[in-house]
C-alpha cells in the first residue's frame, strides 16, 4: 500500500539494493542522513528524483527508494536541468563528487547555478578520484602524491565556495560526513530553498585519501579550525575563546579576551560581500593564523527559477497568440491555390 | 518597338554578390512570387561561413540559386541560365556553372579596378572589356548608380540607397521574367512597416528596375515560363530546417507530449531552434544549452520525466553527443537526435552540405549501441520524415537519429501541406501503477513483443525504479555484471532496433521497372538529382531504375530483394562512398560509387553521365 509521506520512516526511503560503498567510507553517514531528511520532508518517493553522473558517491541513486538517473561523468546537472525543465512539479536532488562536478562536468554544474534551476546539488568532496583508485582531483591540495603525481600534484585547487559564489549560486553551504546532526540541518534547509542549493560535504575516503579532513572532524582540531555558522550570532569558535571581526573590509582573527561578542562579524546569510568573504576563508590549518573553516549555509537569497520563468514564457504567449492551433501552424502565413 | 516574349520549360537563375548585397532575399522573393505564379520551384542558397567575409573578394560571395519551371522539378538546377552577378567577384565564383549561352547580367560598378584587384582579376582586366565572355550574353547595367538616381529624392543616405540595389536587380528580373511586383512590393510593407522612407525607396528601386527593362530599348525579348500542372490543392513555400520543426511540434501535439528542444547553437542546425523558439504558444519549451552535451542530457532529463526530448546539431556536436546518445539506448527512452549534415571532419565546411555522417550515425558510439536512422530526402519531406522518427522513437522507446544535411535543411520547395487530422497520433507506452505491477514487484525493463518496455515517469505511485548507464539486469533493470545477462542485453537492444523494420513501409521502386540492368540507390538529398536524372534516361528509353532509402537503419526488409533484382548498382553519395559500404557488407552485391565530396549536391547531369558510362560498360 502506498503510504502518505507524513508517515514516511527511513526505511521507507532505502532500496533493496546492497549499498556497496567501501567499509568506513564517508558516504553511508550521508546517505543514512538524507533518507532521514527526506522521510520528515513531506514529499511523496514518487516524486522525488536522485541524478547522479560517475564516481563512488554517484551510486547513491540506487539506495534511494525514489525515481533515480545513475547517468554519466559530469552531466547528472545537464540531466537535471533538463528534467526539472520539463517537470516543475517534482524534487530533484544531484549526487556529485569532486571529479564529477569540478573538473569534468564543470561547465554544467556553474550553468545550473546560474539558472537557478530548484534543484538540490550535494557534493560529496573527498579531494580524490577514489572509483578510478586514487588520482588526484580538482580540490586536492598542491603537491598532493597520488597514483598519478609520485611527484606531487601541479594544479592548484579549486576553492568550491567561491566558484559556485562567482556561477550565481542562490544557496551555499558546507557540511561535514562526521558530523550527522548538522548535516541533517543542512540537507533540510537546502530541501526547503527555491532555487538551486549547493551543499558542499567534506567526505572522507577511508581507502585513498583518508583523514584529508581530519584537521576540521576530529575532536581534537575541529574546535579550532571550524566555525558553525548561524544567521544573526557573531562568528566565534574555539570554544567561544576566539572570533572574527571585520577590520575595515578585512576579516580578523581575534581572542575574545580582548573582544566582546558584539565587536564581531555577525552572520548575515542574505548579506552577498560577505559570504563572498566567507568563501575565502579558505586557509591551510597548519598556517599560523589561519582562518577556521566555515561550515554552515554561507550564502542565500531568492531569485527567480529558470523553470519557473520558462512556463511564464509559455503562458504569456498562450496569452497574446492563443493556444497554438496545427493546421494555422502547418498552413504558415502565406499560401496559395493551384 | 516591339518586345517579343519566349516561351520557357525551366530556367535557373544564380542570385550572386556579397555577403551583405542581399541575395539571398532577393532570391527568395523571386522564388516566392514564382512558386504563387503557379511554377514548380526548388531552391539552394550558398553562402559563405564568414557573417561578413572581405568585401569584394571571392570568399565573401553569397549566391542564392533557384529554379523555376512550367514541369515539376527536384532540384535547384545544374547548369545556371542566368547569372546575376553584383560584382566582379560574383561573376569569377560562379561563371563556371553557367550554361554556354547563357545570361551574365552585370552590375558594372561592381568591376571597377577596386572590385576587380578584389576577385584577383589579373592586371585588373575586367572581364567585361576583353572577349573572355564571348560565348555568353552579357547584359551591363550599373545598377548601383541607377539605383542611386531612382532613389535621389528619397531624404535617404548612401549607404541606404546602395542597400536597396537588390530590388532593382529584381525588379528587372521580374520584368525579364513577366512577373508582377505586387507580391514583393507587398513583402517590402510588411517588413518595413515602420520604416515608411526605406518601404518607399526599396518599392521605388524595384518598379525603377522594371521599368528600365520595359523602357530601354536594347531588351528585346522577355520569357515566359507558364504555370506548372502540379496537383490541385492549397500550397505553401516551406524550407527543410522550417518543416523539421513544424513537424516536431505537429509528433509532440499528436503524441500528447511536451516536446523539449535541448539544442546548442550550430551551422546549420540553429534555424530548428530558432523557429520552435517562436511557437511557444504550442507548449514548446526550447533550452539553448551550455553546449552540445549538455543539450542531449537535458533532452534525456526531460523525456525521464515524460516529455519528447529532442536534441539537434551538425557533425561536431553530434559526435560530442555520443556517449549521451549510448546513455539513452541503454534508458531505452524516447530520444530524437537530429543531425543537419555539413561538411567535415572537424569544423569542416560549416555552411556547405554533405552526406558523410552516415556511418557516424549508425555505428559512432562506443560498445554495442544501435540506433535507428532515418532521412528525409527534400525540403518538404523533412515534415513527414521528423513525425515518422518521433513515431518511431516513442512508440518503440528508442532513440532516433535524423539525417537531414545542408542542402535540404536550407533549400524551399512548394509543399502541398496536409491537413493536422490527416496525421495519425503517436502512442506511448505508458506504465500504469497498478496494470504494470507484478508479483516481483515493478519491472522498468518487463517488454512486449516487439521488445519495448514501459515508459514510469516520475509521479507515478509504486513505480520508483532507478536507470543508469551500467549493464543492466534483463527485467529488473539493476546493475548487472552476469556474463550471459550482458550478452543477452546487446542482443535484445539490437533487436530491438530490428524488429522496427516490421512496423516501417518496404522500400518501392521510385521510377522505372522493378527490375533490368541498372538501379540508382540514394538516400537523403540527392534525390532531387536522380530524379532528374533517371527521368531523363527513361524518356530516352534507357533500362535504369531509381529507389530511395529513408529508414537507413534498420533497412526496408525487402532492401536486398529490391538489389537483387538488378544487375547492377549505383548509389550516388555526397561523402566517400559511406553507404556503397554499407550495402556491400550487407549484401554482398558489389554496388558501385558515385561520390563527390566538394560540399556542393551532386547535379543531376553528373548522375546522368555515370549512369550513362555504368550502362554503355555492361
Amino acid at each position: 500500500m502506498t503510504k502518505n509521506p507524513e508517515d514516511y520512516t527511513s526505511k521507507d526511503l532505502a532500496t533493496d539494493q546492497d549499498v556497496r560503498w567501501c567499509p568506513g567510507c564517508g558516504d553511508y553517514s550521508i546517505l543514512k542522513q538524507m533518507q532521514g531528511t527526506l522521510a520528515e520532508a513531506g514529499v511523496a518517493v514518487e516524486d522525488t528524483v536522485f541524478v547522479s553522473g560517475i564516481g563512488c558517491s554517484s551510486r547513491f541513486p540506487y539506495y534511494m527508494n525514489t525515481y533515480g538517473i545513475h547517468s554519466i561523468h559530469g552531466r547528472a546537472t545537464a540531466m537535471a536541468s533538463g528534467l526539472k525543465a520539463a517537470r516543475q512539479d517534482l524534487s530533484v536532488w544531484v549526487i556529485t563528487g569532486d571529479g564529477d562536478s569540478l573538473s569534468i562536468g564543470g561547465n554544467h554544474l556553474i550553468h545550473l547555478l546560474r539558472r537557478n534551476f530548484d534543484v538540490n546539488v550535494v557534493l560529496f568532496n573527498n579531494e580524490i578520484y577514489g572509483l578510478t583508485k586514487g588520482q588526484y582531483s580538482p580540490t586536492s591540495p598542491k603537491g598532493q602524491v597520488t597514483k598519478s603525481t609520485p611527484m606531487g600534484s601541479l594544479d592548484h585547487p579549486f576553492n568550491p565556495g567561491a566558484l559556485v559564489m562567482g556561477a550565481g549560486s542562490t544557496f551555499v553551504a558546507r557540511s561535514m560526513d562526521r558530523d550527522p546532526k548538522h548535516m541533517r540541518e543542512i540537507l533540510k534547509a537546502a530541501s526547503d530553498h527555491k532555487g538551486t542549493s549547493f551543499i558542499e560535504v567534506y567526505q572522507n575516503c577511508h581507502v585513498f585519501n583518508d583523514g584529508a579532513f581530519g584537521v576540521y572532524t576530529d575532536k581534537d582540531s575541529k574546535a579550532m579550525t571550524t566555525i558553525f555558522l548561524k544567521d544573526g550570532e557573531p562568528l566565534v569558535f574555539a570554544g567561544e575563546e576566539k572570533g572574527i571581526r571585520l577590520n575595515g573590509m578585512k576579516p580578523e582573527l581575534v581572542s575574545l579576551s580582548d573582544y566582546s561578542k558584539e565587536d564581531l562579524w555577525i552572520h548575515d546569510s542574505s548579506d552577498r560581500y560577505k559570504a563572498l568573504m566567507l568563501t575565502e576563508f579558505f586557509d591551510d590549518q597548519s598556517k599560523e593564523d589561519a582562518l577556521p573553516r566555515p561550515f554552515g549555509i554561507i550564502y542565500q537569497e531568492d531569485r527567480f527559477r529558470y523553470e519557473e520563468a520558462m512556463q511564464d514564457q509559455i503562458d504569456k504567449a498562450v496569452e497574446v497568440k492563443g493556444e497554438g492551433d496545427l493546421d494555422a501552424l502547418i498552413r504558415g502565413g502565406h499560401t496559395w491555390s493551384v | 518597338m516591339t518586345k517579343t516574349t519566349e516561351k520557357k520549360r525551366d530556367v535557373v537563375i544564380l542570385f550572386a554578390g556579397d555577403s551583405g548585397d542581399g541575395m539571398q532575399l532577393t532570391g527568395s522573393l523571386f522564388s516566392n512570387t514564382s512558386a504563387e505564379y503557379g511554377n514548380d520551384i526548388s531552391t539552394f542558397p550558398n553562402f559563405p561561413a564568414e557573417i561578413r567575409a572581405p568585401q569584394g573578394t571571392v570568399a565573401g560571395v553569397s549566391g542564392f540559386k533557384l529554379q523555376f519551371a512550367s514541369v515539376d522539378i527536384f532540384t535547384a538546377g545544374d547548369e545556371v541560365d542566368v547569372l546575376v552577378s553584383m560584382n566582379a567577384a560574383a561573376l569569377k565564383a560562379n561563371l563556371s556553372q553557367l550554361k554556354r549561352g547563357g545570361t551574365i547580367i552585370a552590375n558594372t560598378s561592381g568591376f571597377d579596378k577596386k572590385n576587380l584587384r578584389l576577385a584577383k582579376y589579373g592586371d585588373a582586366e575586367s572581364p567585361l572589356l576583353d572577349d573572355s565572355l564571348e560565348e555568353y550574353r552579357v547584359i551591363e547595367i550599373d545598377i548601383s548608380k541607377m539605383t542611386k538616381e531612382a532613389l535621389v529624392d528619397s531624404g535617404l543616405g548612401a549607404k541606404e540607397i546602395e542597400r536597396c540595389k537588390n530590388m532593382f536587380v529584381l525588379g528587372f528580373l521580374y520584368w525579364m521574367y513577366n512577373r508582377k511586383l505586387e507580391n514583393t512590393e507587398v513583402f517590402i510593407k510588411n517588413k518595413f512597416a515602420k520604416k515608411q522612407q526605406i518601404m518607399d525607396a526599396n518599392i521605388k528601386a524595384l518598379k525603377a528596375g522594371y521599368y528600365f527593362g520595359d523602357t530601354n530599348e536594347t531588351f528585346t525579348s522577355r520569357y515566359e515560363v507558364e504555370s506548372a500542372s502540379l496537383p490541385e490543392g492549397e500550397y505553401r513555400s516551406i524550407m527543410g530546417n522550417q518543416a523539421t520543426a513544424l513537424g516536431l511540434i505537429v509528433a509532440a501535439k499528436k503524441a500528447g507530449l511536451d516536446l523539449f528542444y535541448g539544442s546548442y547553437p550550430i551551422t546549420p542546425a540553429s534555424d530548428i531552434l530558432h523557429e520552435l523558439a517562436r511557437h511557444k504558444n504550442y507548449g514548446v519549451k526550447t533550452f539553448q544549452a551550455e553546449d552540445e552535451i549538455a543539450a542531449v542530457c537535458a533532452s534525456i532529463g526531460a523525456s525521464f520525466g515524460g516529455a519528447f526530448g529532442v536534441t539537434a546539431s551538425s557533425g561536431p556536436g553530434i559526435a560530442l553527443k555520443a556517449e549521451a546518445i549510448g546513455l539513452a539506448i541503454m534508458f531505452e527512452l524516447p530520444l530524437l537526435v537530429i543531425n543537419v549534415q555539413r561538411g567535415g571532419p572537424s569544423t569542416g565546411l560549416p555552411t556547405k552540405t554533405e552526406q558523410s555522417d552516415l556511418m557516424q550515425a549508425i555505428y559512432g558510439r562506443n560498445g554495442e549501441a544501435p540506433m535507428v536512422v532515418i532521412a528525409p530526402h527534400s525540403p518538404s519531406d523533412c515534415f513527414d520524415t521528423i513525425i515518422e522518427a518521433a513515431r518511431i522513437s516513442i512508440e518503440h522507446m528508442v532513440p532516433v537519429m535524423f539525417l537531414s544535411d545542408g542542402y535540404i535543411a536550407n533549400g524551399s520547395e512548394p509543399w502541398k501541406f496536409p491537413s493536422a487530422d490527416d496525421i495519425a497520433a503517436i502512442k506511448p507506452k505508458w506504465a500504469d501503477s497498478e496494470k504494470s505491477m507484478t508479483d516481483r514487484g515493478y519491472l522498468p525493463y518487463k517488454r512486449d513483443e516487439k521488445l519495448v518496455r514501459e515508459w514510469a515517469i516520475p509521479g507515478m505511485k509504486e513505480l520508483q525504479h532507478r536507470i543508469g548507464g551500467l549493464e543492466k539486469d534483463d527485467e529488473t533493470g539493476n546493475v548487472s555484471y552476469d556474463p550471459e545477462n550482458h550478452e543477452k542485453m546487446v542482443k535484445i537492444r539490437q533487436q530491438k532496433v530490428d524488429i522496427v523494420a516490421d512496423f516501417v513501409p518496404e522500400i518501392e521502386i521510385e521510377q522505372g521497372e522493378d527490375s533490368g540492368k541498372l538501379l540508382v540507390l540514394g538516400w537523403g538529398s540527392t534525390y532531387g538529382a536522380i530524379m532528374t536524372a533517371v527521368r531523363e534516361l527513361i524518356a530516352e528509353g534507357k533500362p535504369v531504375s531509381h529507389a530511395h532509402i529513408r529508414y537507413l537503419n534498420p533497412f526496408p526488409k525487402n532492401l536486398g530483394d529490391v538489389l537483387d533484382r538488378f544487375d547492377k548498382v549505383l548509389i550516388p553519395e555526397i561523402n566517400d562512398r559511406q553507404l556503397v559500404h554499407i550495402i556491400n557488407s550487407k549484401f554482398l552485391k558489389g554496388a558501385l560509387p558515385l561520390s563527390k565530396i566538394q560540399g556542393m549536391p551532386i547535379t543531376s547531369k553528373e548522375i546522368r553521365e555515370k549512369i550513362l558510362e555504368t550502362l554503355n560498360e555492361s
